[in-house]
């Protein structure tokens, strides 16, 4: 006691400066510190001094000057007229439209797959599990040459075409047409229908879910919010006198040789480009996918089917009230940084001269030289998207988490 | 009438009869797994078809209509209006540049050299039962780097030229792709480690350094990678500083998978139990020992198929090198479409069904190692 209290009486013994670990981290630090500002001060005065010795200005004034080159998909209005900031947004708008239209097909074929791996059919799970593993063990830049160079040019020439669909939509080597709806004024009230289909199901759902919290009895969700959605813009449709119509793409067979073929302009025209991008990204994506919800729905213990069971629900219930709730919890992390990976992936574009960011950005610095800034604009934008999509995995994995007692 | 005649006492056990033929063998079988409802039935019948009318053709073309031999494209031109299959004998003519690129002929034993150095290293590393791990890891991620960087460059001492010199803009084909891959994967191993360190490091400012390093790189697509690699390299360089193109691609790839690597890193340190810490602590460590005694080599145990993983996406994105002008295989194969020689209506197909099978192979191959790694492992460390 009394050799205790003689101890703590006494300045605890200091140890050097060297051998305290605050102070190394202090060292350390400073030292981290001074190597970046010293690396960084090197990297700054190489570059400009290489910049000058090049002749090229560097800052943002290049992005208002005349681009002078086309794009053959925009989706908005863009001529060899428009700036370099313009075409860099066009190729920003491709990007989206790639990753986005690529994001659904890559669900829907993931979760298709997906589950057929599980299936009892020993055919479907043998097929399902051959996709995966012959899918995502080839690069995603082969699969693009492939779909591009190998596919997309098998089929007909300018003059000729296959058709699906009953006619309606055509392909050949210029991309795939097909018929554009072409709205009339009072097709806005089309529209607003939608939109107050839409609200009237939310509303509907949600008054469902409070009487049967409080009566027990069912009401019938779905076909109603079926019904809503589709049938109160399908009767504003025929109520304002049917103010839309397809515009049919034309296909000129008689005449002069070079005239055949679709006429320009009639129709929507997806471009091979793109047609071959969204393939390989959504078939390359979707084998990941399906990896993902095999393994979400395998995380969900058996136990909690049987539960299901005994409590009396039959499968469907189970598996759409217990199943699949808990599997999403599982599954909604790793699917959000493969639809990162789509996006980022989109950039290949440029090896078939799809006009996305990448390839955009790449013929402004071609044509200007200023590599620092279409690169850090290209740099920007997908770590901007990256950030995002963390951002919202984040509030998504808060909101999910077990609630524990 | 006796009693006994009222009742039947069976005294010997019935012959026990086989289950009904319909629930075993082949047939049981096919009962529950093909056709145990309609629903099955149709779902089997489709599987069946489009099972089908993807291999046939397949096959039809790769092997029944393949042409295996022959000196130019006249051999594997569509005969009379027909379909034409597979074009190997163009595939055995250009083997060479799809292995070895246009490295030059009589020093092409320098490369086999160094594909035997790879191969004799990696195996017996690969092998968890295998002896001299320590040895084999040292000759393999020392020794062996150097030995390849001198066989595959050249080596020239003062004026006499031991080895000649070979430019990089001359390799090509696998060689490229795997110089990339290994090189990248070897040489962020270190870095994502010291990243994945610095990441759960107390030091404010190393924390924050990481993370934005890590999340930086992991943000961006390699292909704006390996444009700044290519472009705003030389940029920061001062002038008449110049560096080989492959070095640039080299450093470009290392950085990017460095980051992939410091996640994966950080996955088996956070697996790695708090007690294991305190126990090195108590026992008088310091940090780097108690890293590199007690935490990292439980830790890299565990993340070895999350490495073989990182290592298979780094494979396939080797790939991506041809869009900034160099000849990885692919790039090779792409270029030699160009070829009048061989200019036939399936040489495209035949070159692509080519790289996707030395591809797939190798990606397989891994990805199944990875798996056996994953169950050998799995002996109770994992929480």
């Amino acid at each position: 006691m009394t050799s205790m209290e003689r101890d703590t009486a006494e300045a605890p013994a200091r140890a050097s400066l060297i051998n305290d670990p605050k102070a190394r981290g202090y060292f350390y630090q400073a030292v981290l510190i001074v190597a970046l500002v010293v690396s960084g001060y090197f990297i700054v005065t190489n570059t400009i001094a290489n910049l000058e010795r090049q002749n090229i200005a560097s800052g943002w004034d290049f992005l208002e000057n005349t681009a002078g080159f086309g794009t053959n998909q925009s989706l908005v209005e863009y001529s060899e007229t428009s700036s370099y900031g313009w075409a860099i947004f066009v190729g920003f708008l491709n990007t989206l439209l790639v990753a986005v239209v690529g994001i659904f097909f890559a669900t829907v074929v993931g979760f298709i797959v997906g589950v057929a791996r599980l299936s009892n059919n020993w055919v479907i799970s043998r097929i399902a599990y051959c996709y995966v593993e012959l899918i995502r063990n080839i690069p995603l830049l082969l699969q693009i040459f492939f779909w591009y160079f190998a596919v997309l040019r098998a089929v007909p020439g300018k003059r000729d075409k296959w058709s699906f669909f009953f006619d309606t939509v055509h392909l050949n080597i210029a991309g795939l047409r097909g018929p554009k709806p072409i709205w009339e004024p009072g097709a806005e009230w089309i529209g607003f229908a939608l939109i107050l289909g839409i609200i009237a199901s939310i509303v509907v759902s949600r008054w469902a879910h409070k009487r049967q919290d409080q009566t027990g009895q069912q009401f019938p969700v779905f076909w109603t919010a079926v019904g809503l959605i589709v049938g109160l813009p399908v009767l504003t449709y025929l109520v304002t006198g049917m103010p839309m119509h397809l515009e049919h793409p034309n296909f000129v067979e008689t005449g002069p040789i070079l005239r055949r073929g679709f006429e320009l302009n009639v129709g929507i025209n997806v471009i091979p480009e793109f047609l071959a991008l969204t393939a390989a990204l959504s078939i390359y994506t979707a084998s990941f996918i399906a990896e993902i919800v095999r393994a979400g729905i395998q995380a969900v213990s058996h136990g909690q089917t049987e539960a299901a069971h005994a409590l009396g629900l039959r499968n469907g219930p189970t598996l759409r009230l217990v199943v699949i709730p808990q599997a999403m919890r599982v599954i909604i992390p790793p699917l959000t940084s493969q639809y990162l990976n789509l996006t980022k992936n989109s950039s290949l574009a440029v090896a078939i001269a799809y006009p996305d960011l990448v390839s955009m950005g790449g013929t402004v610095l071609n044509q200007t030289g200023q590599a620092i800034e279409v690169i850090g604009i290209w740099m920007a934008v997908y770590l901007s998207l990256s950030l995002i999509t963390s951002a919202f995995m984040n509030w998504y994995n808060q909101r999910m988490a077990l609630v524990e007692r | 009438m006796t009693n006994s005649e009222m009742f039947h006492i069976r005294t010997e056990e019935a012959p026990r009869l086989p289950a009904p033929i319909s629930t075993t063998g082949a047939i049981g079988w096919m009962r529950q797994h093909l056709f145990s409802s309609i629903g099955n039935t149709i779902l089997t019948v489709i599987g069946i078809l489009i099972a089908y009318s993807l291999i046939a053709p397949l096959i039809q073309f790769a092997l029944i209509d393949a042409v295996w031999s022959g000196e130019n494209r006249e051999a594997c031109l569509p005969q009379d209006g027909g379909h034409s299959g597979a074009c190997w004998a163009y595939v055995k003519a250009y083997f060479p540049q799809f292995i070895y690129g246009r490295y030059p002929t009589e020093e092409i034993w320098r490369v086999n050299i160094v594909y035997f150095l790879f191969a004799v290293l990696l195996v017996p590393l690969a092998i968890p039962s295998a002896p001299f791990k320590k040895a084999n890891a040292i000759l393999f991620l020392v020794v062996f780097p150097v030995v390849a960087y001198f066989l595959l460059t050249g080596l020239v001492i003062g004026d006499t030229v031991v080895l000649p010199i070979v430019e990089t803009a001359v390799w090509g084909g696998l060689l490229v792709t795997l110089v990339i891959a290994v090189t990248g994967i070897v040489a962020s191993l270190p870095l994502g480690i010291a990243l994945a360190l610095g990441r759960r490091s107390k030091m404010p400012i190393v924390k924050l350094v990481s993370i934005i390093f890590i999340e930086f790189w992991r943000g961006v697509p390699l292909i704006t990678v390996l444009f700044m690699s290519s472009v705003m390299l030389p940029l920061f360089l001062p002038e008449g500083v110049t560096f080989d193109k492959l070095l640039r691609v080299l450093i470009g790839v290392t950085l990017f998978s460095a980051a992939y690597m410091a996640e994966v890193v950080r996955g088996g340190l956070q697996a790695i139990p708090k007690g294991q810490y305190e126990g090195a602590m108590a026992l008088g460590l310091r940090f780097w020992p108690m890293m590199y005694l007690i935490i990292l080599p439980q830790a890299l145990k565990l993340v070895i198929p999350g490495i073989v993983n990182t290592f298979i996406g780094l494979f396939k994105d080797t790939t991506l090198v041809l869009i900034v002008g160099m000849f990885d295989l692919l790039g090779q194969i792409q270029s030699s479409f160009t070829d009048p020689t061989w200019s036939t209506p399936s040489q495209g197909h035949t070159g692509y069904l080519f790289a996707a099978i030395v591809f797939w192979c190798f990606c397989f191959g891994m990805s199944r190692y990875s798996i056996f790694m994953e169950k050998k492992l799995h002996t109770g460390h994992k929480r």
